[in-house]
């Protein structure tokens, strides 16, 4: 076994993208997701890569955009006001069809709103945080090993697929040290023949673009795009399922405020109160498969955000309405305590035992 | 005897412009350069939003369609990521000078090393005539319908001047092309603009004074004549700025 290394967050996702083979990283300074600029400012320039601090994320995203169409990985990182503004290339991004990896640490919104925590940017994540008809991967970290992996991953995946993959993390993720290994095996990627490096004169020009004039040829492109993103829905979900085997009542939840249930969960058990959790891993494609199940037997299921209630509606659809779905959340920063968790699951169980 | 050819840098296909726009006239000068600095095979242009937002089919090398104004971010994108290949934009005034104001600033303050070819008609071209930042002062447009007032809506901006001021910028003029003699000086600035990145200069952007007889509502010909009449006193033609040049003096 490797040799675990003490990390930040945003630490971790930075040296596991070095490590996936990302040499190109653009970004703004922004609150709470710095260090991952920090750390690549450091090391980019001692291994042959680029840090290179944009003018806006605007602009940031663009140099993005320029480096995807050569076909090399290429990253940014930013938080929710700065994701606002990215929102533009993601969603150019998507109608060219360009792999990247983006990074958002989520704070509390909307406008300015805060520098603490939050989940409540999961709308714009998951239903694709632009204009048009898109969508992004988006992989949610519980753990700063997560947080790495999932890096490796998203990269991969958007190779595959041929579009973004967003890890939406959130401040604590960032902020949060825990030991890492950082020992992975790297696939190389796969060929890229439609990236625009130069004809070489030995090819016709490549073109990377989004506009599609013709009425008939967008909603191909368009109906085509979701047979990719079909495929993805059906291979690519990803969850974690906690003693769900014998639950009567379902806590979900992702990222931080899934290892606050964890703890609530593991007081509830003791308690007797038979409940577990499902933690979606992947946010987009979401995974609907645990949840079918769970609607067969639980009497509830409880979903704990940091936000005003986001990912529930994605609960709500997954479980087919067929058990109340209630919200335990709180915003602006804060986060839920595991006494407000459990709290929760002793009402749902009907009381205390 | 072939005594006038195509370029092979500009696709054999029709274009789209209109009669009497210059977008064309440009197209011929860059692919001209192309050929002669024998570039294309490694040259990647970046299309911007507007007139010539299509010239990613016009152009024979690589080609990547930018959003609006943000060109030269993702010219930065490309060049850091293929230092040795050629990098271009084809921007017009509302891309570069206006959406893209930002963009085209740090890009030049990096003395990033690309080229730059800026198309200025005082005009929105594509969406039919609204006012460009580089409108001229009561000049009648769909967005100015009594004339750009500018106590109203601020003074054109001269891009060549504005970027004069950084240090970062290796090469800056300004030409036309509204007759032989001005279309030779623009070739020959283009050419500059390129090969100044081959041997890696720096940040070169030519502004290129053109037409828009359409939305100018003009004949082609009195188009160019108002080049000459109106635009080039507002925006004279010259070098603003060549730092290699200098430092060799």
């Amino acid at each position: 076994m490797a040799d675990k290394v003490l990390m930040k967050g945003n630490e971790a996702i930075a040296e596991a993208a070095i490590i996936a083979g990302c040499r190109h990283y653009f970004g703004y300074p922004i609150t709470p997701q710095t260090e991952i600029a920090a750390y690549m400012a450091k090391r980019m320039p001692k291994i042959g890569g680029c840090f290179l601090q944009a003018e806006s994320e605007i602009a940031a995203i663009n140099m993005v955009y320029g480096v995807a169409s050569t076909g090399h990985r290429v990253m940014t990182s930013s938080s929710s006001p700065g994701v606002s503004l990215k929102g533009e290339g993601l969603s150019y991004l998507a109608g060219a069809d360009l792999p990247s990896l983006i990074v958002n640490v989520q704070r509390g919104g909307p406008g300015l709103g805060g520098i603490q925590p939050s989940q409540s940017d999961y709308f714009q994540a998951t239903k694709g945080g632009a204009h048009g008809d898109f969508h992004m991967i988006v992989l949610a970290p519980s753990s700063v090993q997560e947080m790495a992996d999932l890096t490796v991953k998203g990269f991969e995946l958007a190779d595959k697929y041929r579009m973004t993959s967003m890890i939406l993390a959130d401040g604590t993720m960032g902020q949060m040290m825990e030991p890492v290994s950082l020992d992975y095996e790297i696939a190389e990627a796969p060929a890229k023949p439609w990236a625009t490096t130069g004809t070489n004169m030995e090819r016709e020009h490549n073109i990377v673009n989004s506009l599609f004039l013709a009425p008939e040829k967008l909603e191909e492109v368009n109906f085509e795009r979701y047979e990719r993103y079909k495929v993805i829905e059906e291979t690519e979900a990803m969850y974690e399922e906690y003693m769900m085997d014998d639950a009567e009542i379902c806590v979900t939840a992702f990222g931080i405020a899934a290892r606050v249930a964890k703890n609530a969960i593991n007081e509830a058990r003791k308690q007797g109160i038979k409940v577990g959790l499902i933690r979606p891993i992947t946010l987009w494609p979401f995974p609907v498969a645990p949840y079918k199940k769970a609607a067969d037997k639980v009497k509830e299921v409880i979903s704990v955000e940091l936000s005003m209630g986001q990912m529930i509606e994605d609960v709500r659809l997954a479980t087919e309405c067929k058990v109340p779905v209630t919200l335990c959340n709180r915003a602006g920063g804060m986060i839920p305590s595991p006494e407000q968790v459990l709290e929760a699951i002793v009402k749902a169980n009907g009381g205390a035992k | 005897m072939v005594v006038f050819d195509k370029p092979h840098a500009l696709c054999d296909v029709p274009l789209h412009y209109c009669p009497g726009c210059t977008h064309g006239i440009v197209h011929r000068l860059v692919a001209e350069v192309m050929d002669e600095l024998g570039i294309e095979g490694k040259t990647v242009g970046i299309a911007p939003v507007g007139c010539s937002v299509m010239a990613y089919d016009y152009f024979n090398c690589d080609m990547i369609e930018a959003a609006h104004g943000r060109a030269p971010a993702v010219a930065t994108g490309v060049k850091r990521a293929l230092p040795e290949n050629i990098v271009f934009t084809y921007q017009g005034d509302g891309d570069l000078a206006s959406i893209g104001m930002a963009e085209t600033v740090h890009a030049a303050a990096r003395n990033e090393n690309i080229t730059i070819i800026f198309i200025n008609n005082a005009i929105y071209g594509m969406t039919g005539g609204q006012m460009a930042p580089t409108s001229l002062p009561g000049q009648v447009t769909q967005t100015s319908p009594y004339g750009r007032d500018v106590n109203h809506c601020g003074f054109p901006i001269k891009v060549c001047e504005m970027l004069s001021q950084l240090d970062g910028a290796e090469y800056l003029e300004r030409v036309a092309v509204n007759n032989v003699k001005n279309v030779k000086a623009a070739k020959k600035a283009i050419k500059k603009a390129f090969q100044n990145q081959v041997e890696g200069k720096g940040f070169s952007l030519v502004e290129v004074v053109s037409s828009c007889p359409t939305n100018w509502g003009m004949t082609p010909k009195k188009a160019l004549e108002w080049i000459d009449e109106k635009m080039i006193p507002y925006y004279p033609l010259g070098v603003y700025k060549d730092r290699s040049a200098k430092e060799e003096n």
